[in-house]
């Protein structure tokens, strides 16, 4: 296991840092290697003034921008318990050596301070770089908004984000949002939460079964597949007006929609006027409905998010489900998979990798221990992404792509878990009822 | 001389004496023999009859002098025919010198049976739904499969055979699996599975009108254990009558 995580380091890590955009190279120079996480530093915010209604924020605070840096894929955060015990709220209590040399030896410093007054809460932050001593603030932020908790949390994640920014070149996944399907209702609905598992909200209230959520890239839509009146069809949910669509019932059964990334298109499997499950693509309206496949179990299509000319598939047309793939036309159809029970494909925001479900040698009497893995579309290597046991299907990337959220059953419920793409950073997201089928939003 | 003459004598006495005690005794006369125990039988032929018929009862007993049918004197061996209205046990009572005994003997008086009916009972009509369940089981299909087994093709065809005799039916097939599978890729097996039976029920003769298909993938298991047994429940086509 050791062995194929060090496999993973050598080929994964140079490909997220080659094939991101060129404005995603660091702009930082800290003399570190690339790819090697800084040694960052974040001291809990100082309270900026005695008011008591601080502590509950300011702990939520801490609490938040902690995971959201500990989580983040580019850094290495030393442990608290290194720090001095006069932690720094403000630059000019700022020793940067304190923070430079052993023990600490962090590069970076994040601090600041949070209070709350007339009902408003007041944060400042800071990001230093500690080696440079004549010039190391690279970011001083200030938010105000009402002093409620989730406020405190929201200016963490948007704190937090700066920094992911600044040092990593690309927007972090701290204010994105994972829609997923819940039966802690009693029935399966749409519920969405923050990327770090908090703030979870029922979205539809439909009382049938829902599945397959997937968000429009714009954040305005959620489509997903309901069993309503007898038949599967593909509903639309406006987060713009909280309230459902409509969208066209087809004949047949309708499942798994998949948006292209410039949301013009969708993409469904579909058993209209065949009987059985194809593939179809239609306009983002549903007009236009036309069958892409010829193979009798296909489902779950999922478009290549950079050039939307491509799309991955699952079909069983030769016995157990493969993964395939094909030009958005359905021309040019190539199995990607050759053996074992392959599911779930997710496409990879840079458009390189493939992440599915596979059980690699499945059978009848075989538990089935699905796991996560990668591949590398061009060279078809694979690395395996988890190893700890449960089912783990249903795979969906942050739109940074170095974060995976997937379902797994390794607590002995199927729940939501998040992973860094690099195997690391496990977190478990959902513990109330069944949750299943996440999918990370475009943004 | 004279002495010897009486000694002849006496012993002639002695012997005489000696062999007329030794002579056998007369037995005294047996005493009278002690009296038998009284026997007594019953028996009523038939046993059983309706009302208004009669039975014949009949009785022997023996060393008994004093003999009583339900308390009346009678003789002491004899028959008797009775036509009791109800189901009647006859005493017979045997005295004699050595004692009593008594018999007893049951006639039965059955109801008659009931005239036959003149319309037999129809037997219960069954509804559309109770024909429908007993024609259209479950079919189970092999892991992974949506091929019809040899069973669930007879299945099949008993199913043809009733919808081909009701014409105006309409039939939902219901493709499942078990849950091991993923979710989405599930729903697609379950469209199979259905669109199996659909094919070959049309094969067999039924209108594909009346035929609608729909797969609930792994979303309404009737089993939720993680073995075989259960996992072979859930792998199936539920057929429902749709009204």
């Amino acid at each position: 296991m050791n062995k194929n995580r060090i496999y993973f380091v050598l080929l994964f890590i140079p490909l997220v840092l080659f094939f991101t955009p060129a404005h995603a190279q660091d702009q930082i120079k800290t003399g570190t290697n690339i790819g090697a996480p800084l040694v960052m530093a974040v001291p809990d915010f100082k309270q900026a003034n005695t008011e008591p209604a601080n502590q509950p924020l300011i702990s939520v605070f801490n609490d938040t921008l902690w995971y959201d840096l500990n989580n983040a894929g580019l850094f290495t955060l030393v442990a608290k318990s290194f720090y001095p015990s006069q932690v720094p709220g403000f630059p000019k209590e700022i020793t940067l050596n304190t923070w430079s040399n052993p023990p600490i030896s962090a590069a970076m410093l994040v601090f600041g301070n949070l209070g709350v007054a007339g009902g408003k809460v007041n944060v400042q932050g800071w990001l230093y770089d500690t080696k440079n001593t004549q010039y190391p603030q690279i970011l001083g932020k200030q938010y105000q908004e009402n002093a409620t908790v989730e406020n405190a949390r929201h200016i963490a994640h948007e704190f937090a984000n700066e920094i992911i920014l600044k040092l990593g070149g690309i927007p972090g996944p701290t204010e994105t949002k994972i829609y997923f399907i819940s039966n802690r209702t009693g029935h399966k609905e749409v519920w969405s939460m923050d990327w770090d598992g908090a703030n979870q909200q029922q979205v539809t209230h439909l009382g049938g079964i829902a599945l397959s959520p997937r968000i429009s890239p714009d954040n305005s839509r959620i489509a997903f597949s309901e069993l309503a009146s007898n038949s599967w069809q593909i509903r639309m949910y406006s987060l713009d007006l909280n309230r459902m669509v409509s969208f066209p019932r087809y004949g047949g059964g309708n499942y798994s929609p998949a948006w292209s990334s410039d949301g013009t298109k969708i993409a469904f499997s579909s058993s209209m006027g065949t009987g059985s499950s194809e593939i179809f693509i239609a306009d983002a309206t549903g007009a236009g409905p036309r069958r892409l496949t010829t193979g009798k179990t296909d489902v779950s299509p999922v478009f290549n998010p950079r050039t939307n000319a491509q799309i991955a598939f699952v079909s069983g047309r030769t016995g157990l489900p493969q993964i395939y793939m094909m030009d958005a036309d359905g021309s040019n159809v190539q199995r990607m998979t050759d053996q074992g029970y392959a599911v779930s494909p997710a496409w990879s925001p840079n458009g390189l990798l493939l992440a599915f479900s596979w059980v690699r040698h499945y059978g009848p009497g075989i538990p089935g221990g699905a796991d996560l893995y990668l591949m590398d579309i061009a060279s078809r290597q694979i690395v395996q992404l988890t190893h700890d046991g449960g089912r783990n299907d249903f795979p969906s990337w942050s739109p940074d792509g170095r974060h995976i959220v997937f379902e797994s059953t390794r607590s002995g419920t199927p729940q939501i878990w998040s992973v860094l793409a690099d195997g690391t950073h496990l977190q478990q997201l959902t513990r109330v009822g069944r949750n299943t089928q996440p999918n990370w939003s475009y943004r | 001389m004279k002495n010897k003459h009486w000694a002849l004598i006496l012993a002639m006495l002695t012997i005489l004496i000696v062999v007329s005690g030794c002579k056998k005794k007369q037995p005294p006369p047996p005493p009278p023999p002690p009296p038998k125990a009284p026997t007594a039988t019953l028996s009523a032929e038939p046993t059983s009859i309706q009302p208004g018929q009669s039975a014949t009862l009949t009785w022997s007993t023996e060393n008994a002098d004093d003999v009583a049918l339900d308390g009346n004197k009678v003789n002491t061996s004899g028959s008797e025919t009775v036509s009791p209205k109800e189901t009647t046990t006859y005493h017979l009572t045997a005295k004699g010198p050595a004692g009593s005994t008594d018999a007893t003997a049951q006639v039965t008086v059955s109801q008659p049976p009931p005239p036959p009916t003149p319309t037999p009972t129809p037997a219960p009509q069954l509804t559309d739904e109770q024909m429908f369940a007993q024609a259209a089981q479950d079919v189970y299909f092999d892991f992974d499969s949506a091929n019809l087994r040899p069973d669930a093709v007879q299945t099949v065809a008993n199913i043809a055979q009733a919808m081909k005799s009701h014409p105006n039916w309409k039939v939902q097939i219901e493709g499942n699996c078990d849950d091991r599978g993923s979710t989405e890729y599930n729903l697609a097996l379950g469209e199979r599975r259905a669109g199996s039976a659909r094919q070959q029920l049309i094969q067999d003769g039924v209108s594909q009108d009346a035929l609608k298909t729909i797969s609930y993938g792994k979303e309404k298991p009737v089993c939720t254990d993680q073995n075989e047994a259960c996992w072979q429940k859930n792998r199936r086509d539920h057929f429902t009558l749709l009204k």
